[in-house]
C-alpha cells in the first residue's frame, strides 16, 4: 500500500509543480539555515574530551586581601604562583597540572626559515596523559624535569614538519627564546574545542605549538600572554613567582565523585590553613567545577551564535506556517479526487495516510535540498574569521538530524492539511461535480 | 468597498486566513528584529576612530635575539621611515584603534583616591604621531622633541606631560578646560599635566567591555624598550599601495633580527578596520540575506493561498461579474481581503516583535527595539501582501461573465 501512495504522491506532486517547488524551496530554507546554525552550536558546545571530561576538575581558591570583598563573590579564574606549586606538590588529585600560555620566538636551524614566533605553552608533566595528548615520536617529559628546569620541549606534529619535515626529532636541538632545548617529543595533531583549559588566550584557539616546563620557562623568562589580575602590592613580570596575582590555570583529575568531593574539602582544609598562617584574609571560598561546567560558568559558546540560532528556527518556523498554507491549497484542491476515493472504500485512515505521505516526500526533498544549503552555509562559515571558524563541519549526527528534522517538520506541516482534506463529504463532493 | 461580504467569505476559509495572517505576524517579528539588528551593528561597525584612516599602515613587529635594549633599533627604523620617498610621517607604539589589544588604566585626580574616576587606554606616542594619525588637536599644545622619554617596562608609566582626548577631559573634568590639570593614571602618585586636547581618538577594542570608555585615550610622551612594537606609517597621498609593496623590505634591510608576522604584521588601515568589524559585518549580512529570503517566502506563500482561492471561487467570481460587477470591484475584492488579513497579521506581528526584543534584552546585550522599525516592518508587510496578492487578483478580474453559467 505504501508504495502505492509513493506513486500517487509522486503523481500529485508533479502534477502541480511550481507548487511543490514552492514548498521543498520553503522547507529547503528552514532546514538549510537551522542546520548551519545548529551545527555551529553543536561544535561550539561539544565535550572537548568525550569520556575524559568528567574526571577533569578545575580548582578554584581565594588568596585576595579584603579590599572589595562580598560573600557571594566568586574566586578568582586563576591561582597565584604559590598556590599553583603548593597545590601541585601536595598531590592531592589523580593528576594534577599548572600552565600558562605564551608566544616565544623560533630561531630554526633549517635554511630558507626565518625565524617566526609561535603560541607556546609551560605547563608540568602530567598535562600530557592528564589531557590524553596522543604522541607520533618521544614521549612527555617527566616529573623530575619539572624540578631540575629541564631544557626540554614538546612540539606538534604541525610544528615538526615545518622545522624538521616530519622526522622524528626527538633528541634534536630547537633554538627556543634564545636557548637551546632538546626535543623529547612530538604531539599528534590534538585541538580540544573549546580551548578548554585556557580561555585567556581565546575560547576556540588551536592548540600552542611548542609545550614547555613552566619552571623552565620561567627560568629563561619566556614571554607569557593571558590575562593577570592582582591586588594589594600587585606585582611585576620579574616578581611573578611571588606576586600577589593570580595568572596561572590548574587542572586536576579526580576519577570518581567521591574523590571530587574530598578534594573540595581538600581545598576547603587548605584555604583555613593558609588563612592561619596570614596569607590569606578571606574566609575559604572554594569552587570545584567539572570541566563542561566550567565552559558554561564561563559562557564559551559566543552569544552571536545563540542568536542566530534561535534566528533560524523562528525562520523555520516560518518556512513551515507557509508550508502548512500551501498544503492545505494543494490538499483542498484535490477535494474531488479524495472524494472519489472514499466513495470507492478508502477510509479516511487511507486518505489520511495518502496524504501524510505526499507530506513526507516533500519533506525528504526539502531535506536533501536543505543539507546542500547547509553545506554551503558551513563553507560560508568557515570562511569567517572567527576563531571557531574552521570548526564549522557537519557530522554524521547532524546529517541524520537534518533529515529527521526536514521529513518531521513537513509531516507536521502536512497533519492538518490532511485532517481537513479527510473531512471532505464524498456524496456531497460528487454530487457538486 | 463593502467588507461586510469579504469578511464572511473569509469565514468559510478559516485556516487558510488563519495561517496566512500567523505567517505574516511571524515574518514581522523576525523582519523588525532583524532589520534593528542590521541598523545596531551597522551604525557599531562605522564609528570614526578620530584618525584620518586613508593612507595610513600599521607595520606590527618584534625584535628577535639577545639584544634587551631596542630603543636606539626604533630611533633607527623610525629615522629610515621618516627619510623614504612616499612616506609623510611615522612614529612607534604599542597600540593604535581598531586593534582590539592594549592598555588601559584608570585615571584619577587625587593620588590617594582608592577609586579611579574613568578608564582610559594608554597610547605611547612622540611628537609625530599627531601628524602620522592626523588626530586634530582642539587645544593646548604637540609634545616637542624634548619631552620624549625612554621607557624602561619595569619603571612608571606616568609621565610628567601627557596628551588627553576632549571625551577623556569632559569625564575627569566636568567643568572648566582640562589644560593644565593633573591627571594620576598609576598607584604611585606621580603627576601628569595635561598639555594638549585632541578631539577624537578612539580605544582599540571595539567590543562590547570598552562601550563605557570608547574614547578615553592618553597619549603617553615615551618609546617603550619592548620587544614588541608598532610603527604606524602616513604615506603621501596616494602612495599607500606603493609604500606597502616595499617597506618590510625596507626595514628588514636595516635589521634583519626581527618579526614580522605575515598576516597581521602589514596592514593598511583600511584592512584594520575591516578585520576589527568582521563579525558584526558578518551579523548584518546573515540578517539582510534573512529578511530578505523570509519576506520571499512570505509572498510566495499568499501568492500561492490566494491563486488557490481564486481557482475555487471561478464560479462565483463568473456570476458576480454576470450580475454587474466590474473587473475593479473584483480586483478590489481580493485586495480588501488581503488587507484585512494582512492587518490582523501586523497586529499580532507588533506585539510578537515587542515580545522577542524583549525577550533578546534579556538573554543578550540587546538595545529597546524603536518604534520606527516596528512602523518599516508593518508598511513593508502590507506592501508586500497587496503587491503578492496582484497577479492572482488580476487572474479574477479576467475571469468571463459566462464562466457563472459553465459547470465545473
Amino acid at each position: 500500500m505504501f508504495s502505492y501512495y509513493l506513486d500517487l504522491a509522486w503523481r500529485s506532486l508533479r502534477r502541480n509543480k511550481v507548487l511543490t517547488a514552492l514548498m521543498v524551496v520553503a522547507i529547503a530554507l528552514g532546514i538549510g539555515t537551522c542546520m548551519t546554525t545548529l551545527t555551529v552550536l553543536h561544535v561550539l558546545s561539544g565535550d572537548p574530551l568525550p569520556g575524559k571530561s568528567a574526571q577533569l576538575f578545575y580548582p578554584q581558591i581565594d588568596p585576595q586581601d579584603l579590599n572589595g570583598y562580598r560573600q557571594d563573590g566568586d574566586p578568582p579564574a586563576q591561582v597565584t604562583w604559590i598556590d599553583g606549586m603548593n597545590l601541585l606538590h601536595a598531590k592531592r588529585a589523580d593528576r594534577q597540572a599548572l600552565m600558562t600560555g605564551g608566544s616565544v620566538p623560533l630561531q630554526p636551524e633549517k635554511a630558507g626559515l626565518e625565524p617566526f614566533y609561535t603560541d607556546s605553552r609551560y605547563t608540568t608533566a602530567d598535562f600530557f596523559p592528564m589531557f590524553d595528548v596522543p604522541f607520533i615520536y618521544g614521549r612527555p617529559w617527566r616529573g623530575e624535569d619539572d624540578d631540575a628546569k629541564s631544557r626540554v620541549v614538546v612540539i606538534t606534529r604541525t610544528l615538526n614538519d615545518k622545522l624538521f619535515d616530519g622526522a622524528d626529532s626527538t633528541g634534536r636541538t630547537l633554538r627556543v627564546n634564545g636557548s637551546d632545548m632538546r626535543v623529547v617529543g612530538v604531539a599528534d595533531n590534538w585541538r580540544p574545542s573549546p580551548h578548554f583549559y585556557d580561555l585567556n588566550t581565546g575560547n576556540y584557539s588551536e592548540t600552542e605549538d611548542v609545550f614547555v616546563p613552566l619552571t623552565t620557562a620561567r627560568e629563561l623568562r619566556m614571554s607569557r600572554n593571558g590575562s593577570m589580575d592582582c591586588w594589594g602590592e600587585g606585582g611585576s613580570e620579574e616578581t611573578l613567582e611571588t606576586a600577589q596575582c593570580v595568572w596561572t590555570q590548574l587542572w586536576v583529575q579526580l576519577d570518581s565523585p567521591a574523590k571530587a568531593a574530598a578534594y573540595k574539602e581538600y581545598l576547603v582544609h587548605y584555604s583555613q590553613e593558609q588563612k592561619a598562617l596570614g596569607r590569606f584574609q578571606r574566609p575559604a571560598n572554594v569552587r570545584l567545577y567539572d570541566l563542561m561546567g566550567w565552559m558554561d560558568f564561563n559562557k564559551v559558546v559566543p552569544s552571536d551564535v545563540r542568536l542566530q540560532t534561535w534566528l533560524a528556527f523562528g525562520f523555520l518556523l516560518v518556512c513551515l506556517v507557509n508550508t502548512v498554507g500551501l498544503m492545505l491549497a494543494k490538499f483542498l484542491r484535490r477535494a474531488g479526487e479524495v472524494g472519489v476515493r472514499r466513495a470507492l472504500g478508502a477510509s479516511r485512515r487511507d486518505v489520511f495516510m495518502q496524504l501524510l505521505t505526499e507530506a513526507g516526500m516533500v519533506g525528504l526533498a526539502g531535506g536533501i535540498l536543505g543539507l546542500l544549503l547547509a553545506v554551503l552555509g558551513l563553507w560560508l562559515v568557515r570562511r569567517q574569521p572567527a576563531d571557531y571558524a574552521s570548526l564549522a563541519h557537519l557530522d554524521a549526527s547532524m546529517l541524520l538530524m537534518t533529515f529527521l528534522l526536514a521529513i518531521g517538520a513537513s509531516v507536521l506541516a502536512g497533519l492538518l492539511p490532511a485532517w481537513r482534506a479527510c473531512q471532505v463529504a464524498p456524496a456531497l463532493q460528487l454530487k457538486t461535480q | 468597498m463593502q467588507i461586510k461580504p469579504v469578511l464572511s467569505a473569509l469565514r468559510r476559509h478559516k485556516a487558510g486566513t488563519l495561517l496566512i495572517a500567523l505567517q505574516i505576524a511571524l515574518t514581522l517579528a523576525i523582519v523588525c528584529n532583524a532589520l534593528f539588528i542590521i541598523q545596531q551593528r551597522v551604525s557599531h561597525l562605522s564609528r570614526p576612530t578620530g584618525l584620518v584612516e586613508s593612507d595610513l599602515i600599521a607595520v606590527q613587529m618584534r625584535w628577535v635575539g639577545s639584544k634587551t635594549d631596542f630603543i636606539p633599533l626604533i630611533k633607527t627604523d623610525l629615522a629610515t621611515l621618516r627619510s623614504a620617498p612616499g612616506i609623510e610621517d611615522a612614529y612607534a607604539t604599542n597600540s593604535f584603534p581598531l586593534r582590539n589589544g592594549g592598555w588601559s588604566m584608570g585615571v584619577r585626580t587625587n593620588p590617594d583616591a582608592k577609586k579611579s574616576i574613568t578608564q582610559s587606554t594608554i597610547y605611547f606616542t612622540d611628537e609625530h604621531a599627531l601628524a602620522t594619525m592626523g588626530v586634530r588637536l582642539v587645544e593646548g599644545k604637540n609634545f616637542d622633541a624634548g619631552d620624549i622619554h625612554s621607557l624602561d617596562p619595569k619603571t612608571s608609566i606616568a609621565m610628567p606631560k601627557v596628551i588627553i582626548t576632549q571625551a577623556l577631559a569632559k569625564k575627569v573634568f566636568p567643568e572648566g578646560s582640562a589644560l593644565g590639570k593633573t591627571i594620576y593614571i598609576t598607584q604611585e602618585g606621580k603627576p601628569s599635566t595635561v598639555i594638549g586636547i585632541v578631539e577624537k581618538l578612539q580605544v582599540p577594542w571595539v567590543g562590547n567591555w570598552a562601550a563605557g570608555f570608547d574614547d578615553n585615550s592618553i597619549m603617553i610622551p615615551a618609546i617603550m624598550n619592548s620587544d614588541f612594537l608598532i610603527y604606524l606609517v602616513r604615506t603621501k597621498p596616494g602612495q599607500q599601495d606603493a609604500v606597502m609593496k616595499t617597506v618590510v623590505a625596507k626595514l628588514q634591510a636595516v635589521n634583519r633580527m626581527r618579526v614580522i608576522p605575515e598576516k597581521t604584521g602589514l596592514r593598511s588601515f583600511a584592512e584594520v578596520r575591516r578585520n576589527a568589524y568582521d563579525s558584526d559585518r558578518g551579523m548584518a549580512i546573515m540578517m539582510s540575506i534573512v529578511c530578505v529570503v523570509l519576506l520571499a517566502i512570505t509572498a510566495a506563500g499568499i501568492v500561492g493561498l490566494t491563486s488557490f482561492w481564486v481557482g475555487q471561487r471561478r464560479r462565483q467570481i463568473g456570476v458576480r461579474r454576470a450580475l454587474g460587477a466590474t473587473k475593479n470591484d473584483i480586483l478590489s475584492y481580493f485586495l480588501t481581503e488581503n488587507l484585512l488579513i494582512g492587518g490582523a497579521g501586523v497586529i499580532v506581528g507588533v506585539g510578537l516583535a515587542i515580545g522577542m526584543n524583549m525577550w533578546m534584552m534579556a538573554q543578550f546585550e540587546m538595545a529597546r527595539l524603536s518604534v520606527l522599525y516596528v512602523f518599516v516592518g508593518v508598511v513593508v508587510l502590507l506592501l508586500l501582501g497587496q503587491g503578492a496578492v496582484l497577479a492572482p487578483a488580476m487572474r479574477a478580474a479576467r475571469v468571463p461573465p459566462v464562466e457563472a453559467t459553465r459547470s465545473v
